[in-house]
């Protein structure tokens, strides 16, 4: 089998078990964690547009996660339908992100992190205090579900099913995006935007784009994040959640399809159901952060590929050392 | 007809006066040798050409254009392509992908999101083109960052020459190659035809000077002297501050 059929077998494996997981896994507790880890994982793969393949860490991701979520949560509030509430919300996070954009991309590195953090916390801010809209510490409720083709996402199953379908659309548009030249014109911003210039490419716009398109994915997670919740409120804002989905795509592996699905399934399984079996749940995830960062600097998915593939010559190699006597074992 | 025309160009770094009333008149076709000391603002020169810094005073023509206000991105697109001192590529991608970057940077296709890099034939082909013209193409798929020195100064010549510029700033392309290498860039450099105007920044005279039809000496951010070969190596000028006595 040629590496390539077996990286395909393995990925028909890992979407057939996803896709059938309801009908395998025990109970609907660990379905909603599944649908839980899914939506963090599409939030961490916006995040990964910027982090991973632009090269700019953002600490203020969490706003346009969260905008998504409290514009759909106002509009159904104040009596319209799921339809509006949802293009209002994406709208919202892509406007935000808009914003965050021209100003945090005034600058680069450390700048940036540090304009992305401010503009995440006055987000946050905004939720906090402005309480008239956003009802302040006791967040925004809702009431209902969409019926998406007259089909009901109010069971575990349902809701696993939206949300499996949408992580489905941004692994495929990420797969597409990272070949795509525009993908490549990013790369090429983070690793040369001198370079970049010289060449003929809009080095600012190019990474406006990418902006824009990490903002959509965190508000298209942003709405499955309230709608499974049934309800958001400030905390959901706040820098630890910026920390968080930075954490995941940077312990999966930036620059990689694979490593925030890994990073987001890390944290989620740690936070859900770790916690339930260990009281310091959170030293645990600090000690397997640390391990990551220690034994696979790269991050935990091209980590675990470097290490098989470094077991693997290592096996090959003593098996060409062993002496070949000609005799058969005694 | 005047392929880059620097009319009174002037640039300073706080106190520092780096460029100073520099003009350049280069004809079309032209081969202009920059030679001057370490720190007179040769590769400033080339940074203000480009685009890269904006000068404080003065113009700059691209074939009787203006271009003294345009964008450093947009210059590429009128013609006008560099290579630099220190090299700057992509080390991740291999030596196929680096020239591919060259080329895609002037097509529309640059903004699109949905196709295939790999599969559009036309630039993979006309980039296997700019690498058979520099002798890489054997290792075109070859990682950068697995790429001798040498191999490296020819593919940033040929994501340059992959453009199909109509004038080439080359800074230093001689920089850190050994006498062989030196020798297969000259012949390289020598094979490009007259339609490429090139201007070229380079410390050893040994390969520059047969390159040259004219050559400036800056000193301190001014033109000191500007003439043919013969009567820039023969300036007293030259002597003094460049060639030594």
């Amino acid at each position: 089998m040629t590496r390539s059929s077996a990286r395909w077998l393995a990925l028909a494996v890992a979407l057939l078990a996803l896709a059938t997981l309801p009908f395998w896994m025990i109970g609907d507790y660990y379905t909603n964690i599944a649908s839980q880890i899914l939506y963090w994982a599409i939030f961490a793969l916006g995040l990964n547009v910027l982090v991973g393949y632009a090269g700019l860490v953002s600490l203020g991701h969490a706003a346009l996660f969260a905008m998504a979520g409290y514009t759909a949560g106002l509009v159904l509030e104040a009596g319209h339908g799921h339809i509006l509430a949802i293009v209002l919300g994406l709208t919202a996070s892509v406007a935000t992100s808009a914003v965050f954009a021209v100003l945090a991309l005034r600058s680069t590195g450390i700048g940036f992190l540090m304009i992305t953090l401010a503009l995440g916390q006055i987000v946050w801010g905004i939720a906090y205090r402005w309480a008239d809209l956003t009802h302040g510490d006791n967040g925004v409720v809702l009431h209902g579900y969409p019926r998406p083709f007259g089909l009901g996402i109010d069971t575990p199953t349902g809701f696993y099913y939206l949300t499996f379908l949408f992580f489905l659309l941004a692994l495929a548009s990420m797969t597409i995006f990272v070949r795509s030249p525009f993908g490549a014109s990013l790369r090429g911003t983070r690793d040369q935007a001198r370079r970049m210039t010289a060449l003929g490419y809009n080095v600012w716009l190019i990474r406006f784009f990418a902006f824009l398109i990490s903002g959509l994915w965190a508000g298209i997670a942003g709405l499955l994040f309230v709608y499974y919740n049934q309800f958001i409120s400030p905390q959901i804002v706040a820098l630890q959640t910026s920390a968080e989905v930075l954490l995941m795509v940077i312990s999966g592996g930036t620059a990689t399809l694979l490593g925030p699905i890994a990073g987001a399934a890390i944290v989620v399984i740690m936070k859900n159901v770790v916690s339930a079996y260990v009281e310091r749940w959170n030293l645990v995830l600090g000690v397997i952060f640390v391990a990551i960062i220690s034994f696979m600097p790269e991050g935990l998915v091209p980590g675990s590929i470097r290490l098989w593939k470094m077991g693997w010559r290592a096996l090959l190699t003593r098996k060409k050392a062993l002496p070949n006597t000609g005799a058969p074992p005694s | 007809m005047t392929a880059l025309g620097v009319n009174r160009l002037c640039k300073s770094f706080g106190g520092l006066r780096v460029t100073a009333n520099v003009n350049l008149d280069i004809a079309a076709g032209e081969r202009r040798l920059i030679i001057g000391p370490n720190g007179a603002g040769k590769t400033t020169l080339f940074n203000l050409i480009t685009g890269e810094l904006t000068p404080d005073s003065g113009s700059i023509t691209l074939f009787d254009h203006d271009i003294t206000k345009t964008p450093s991105r947009r210059r590429p697109h009128l013609g006008m392509a560099r290579t630099y001192q220190i090299i700057t590529l992509f080390p991740r991608d291999s030596i196929l992908r680096n020239v591919t970057l060259g080329l895609l940077g002037l097509s529309d296709l640059r903004w699109s999101p949905f196709h295939d890099l790999a599969r559009q034939q036309h630039l993979v082909d006309d980039a296997h083109e700019a690498l058979k013209r520099v002798g890489l193409t054997h290792i075109a798929e070859r990682p950068l960052a697995q790429t001798s020195y040498g191999e490296r100064r020819r593919v940033e010549i040929a994501m340059a020459l992959a453009q199909k510029p109509k004038v080439l700033l080359l800074d230093e392309p001689f920089a850190g190659l050994s006498i062989d290498e030196r020798r297969d860039v000259k012949e390289l450099l020598l094979t490009i035809p007259r339609d490429v105007t090139m201007v070229m920044i380079e410390h050893n005279m040994d390969v520059a000077l047969d390159f040259a039809d004219r050559i400036t000496l800056l000193h301190f951010g001014e033109v000191i002297v500007e003439g043919t070969r013969a009567e820039v190596v023969d300036d007293p000028r030259t002597r003094e501050v460049y060639l030594g006595h």
